[in-house]
């Protein structure tokens, strides 16, 4: 009885090894098929272009397009046309600028020194239609005080890109950051009122 | 033989006792008599500590306000998401080459646990995309890939229920559990490998989290709830599953015998 099982324990071992292989040789089969894929379509997976690939590879014709980049800093203008708010400024990725123009209202989160995503046509002046605004926020959460303590010791303006290294902020307090806030501010606003 | 397995206990191999241990759904059983209310206490504790505490006591962010508070579902649910249907893949590898009836049972109950937690990620994410990046869905590598996801799971349930003979039903369903596992790193890395309008992760293995220690640990131990509470419903429900199965079979036994004696 004892044998019989352990014989059979030992046939149904290499079957099960037998069968382990062939699943892991079909899921390394389907991961290669898989990676092949999806980098043949890996220009289409992206949800948008560069502002250098849009002046590189331009869209033909009046394709749509999306365009992604930062918000150039002091590149923007509100105005109104009747009662439609119209937005102009520039969108960079640190090698090209284009500029965009945007009919409507813009997403709350939308600043200068901010990532953001637009949808529309390349016109024929050079200028970015924009038909959609979308704003993209990036991976850092940071309470307001942290960030104004920045701010205000100047090691990071938000209006020039991403915020220095989690490292240098992360563990800092509220109450430090406030801290901090009202020893880097104490100096600027009295030569403010002394100037003035 | 396999459909006894609600009440006899399984022959040991010697290579697959430590997997045929927990097999037994008997000693299954006996595990989840105290590892169900360990894991509900954890989950109720670590919740009510975790959500007032993200809801109400953690700071806004600088520049999301007080929306970056959804934060404190959507990431749980998004990893339990991911994590989930990574068990629902194991259990079918279990299921296929080690025969493995508990594994089947667990595929069975974690499947619409696993729907449900993704769906929640996909209308948390909703919720929160269109006050900050100002639209409710695009079709951007990360997004897509966690719809694929919520798929994958209607698919399993449907699959795995498809067939009058369970059997056929716990094969197909493992092959798609299996194969359907390769979104899971097209998910985790899409915001890397892809630009895409969500941003890529906060929180690494390799490096320190872009994230205020003040919003991580409630976020952390967020984590730790919504993941105790997933697999105490997963064990209720497996519990249960294999409390049903028992029933039915001693009805099924008990027919017969009635019938001769009557």
């Amino acid at each position: 009885m004892i044998t019989t099982t352990r014989t059979g324990g030992r046939r149904g071992m290499t079957r099960k090894t037998r069968r382990l292989w062939l699943v892991l040789a079909c899921v390394g089969c389907l991961g290669v098929a898989t990676a092949l894929v999806l980098n043949a379509f890996s220009s289409n997976i992206v949800f948008f272009m560069a502002p250098s690939q849009l002046r590189d590879h331009p869209p033909a014709g009046d394709r749509t397009v999306r365009l992604g980049g930062m918000v150039v800093a002091g590149s923007l203008a509100r105005t109104t046309e009747g009662t439609t708010p119209v937005n102009a400024f520039e969108v960079t990725d640190g090698q090209a600028a284009i500029p965009v123009r945007f009919a409507g209202i813009l997403p709350d989160l939308f600043r200068e020194g901010q990532s953001v995503v637009a949808l529309g046509t390349m016109q024929k002046d050079g200028i970015f239609r924009a038909s959609e605004v979308l704003a993209k926020h990036d991976e850092t959460y940071m309470p307001k005080e942290v960030a104004e303590a920045l701010r205000k010791s100047g090691k990071w303006d938000p209006r020039f890109g991403k915020p220095p290294s989690a490292a240098e902020w992360d563990t800092m307090t509220r109450t430090e950051a406030r801290k901090i806030t009202a020893q880097g501010s104490g100096a600027p606003a009295s030569n403010g009122s002394n100037g003035s | 033989m396999s459909g006894d397995i609600f009440l006899t206990a399984l022959p040991n191999s010697a290579a697959g006792s430590f997997l045929h241990r927990f097999a037994n759904p008997g000693r299954f059983l006996r595990l989840s008599r105290w590892l169900l209310p360990l894991l509900t206490v954890v989950a109720l504790v670590a919740l009510a500590v975790g959500i007032v505490w993200g809801l109400w006591f953690a700071p806004a962010d600088w520049q999301q306000g007080d929306s970056v508070r959804i934060m404190y579902i959507h990431v749980p649910m998004a990893i339990l998401a991911s994590s989930g249907y990574l068990a629902l893949a194991v259990c079918g590898v279990l299921s296929l080459v080690w025969r493995h009836p508990l594994a089947d049972l667990a595929a069975v109950e974690i499947g619409p646990v696993g729907a449900v937690v993704t769906a929640m990620c996909l209308a948390t994410g909703s919720l929160w995309g269109k006050p900050m990046w100002g639209t409710w869905w695009v079709w951007d590598a990360r997004l897509t890939s966690v719809l694929v996801l919520f798929f994958l799971y209607l698919g399993h349930i449907a699959l795995i229920h498809a067939f009058d003979e369970p059997q056929r039903g716990y094969r197909a369903a493992a092959v798609l559990a299996i194969a359907g596992a390769v979104d899971l790193p097209i998910i985790k890395y899409s915001v890397n490998w892809w630009n895409t309008l969500h941003q890529p992760d906060s929180i690494s293995l390799t490096s320190a989290p872009t994230m205020s220690t003040s919003m991580l640990a409630p976020l952390f131990i967020c984590m730790i709830g919504f993941s105790a509470g997933f697999g105490a419903l997963v064990v209720a429900r497996v519990d249960a599953a294999i409390l049903e199965g028992r029933a039915r079979q001693l009805m099924t036994r008990r027919l017969p015998d009635q019938e001769r004696a009557a």
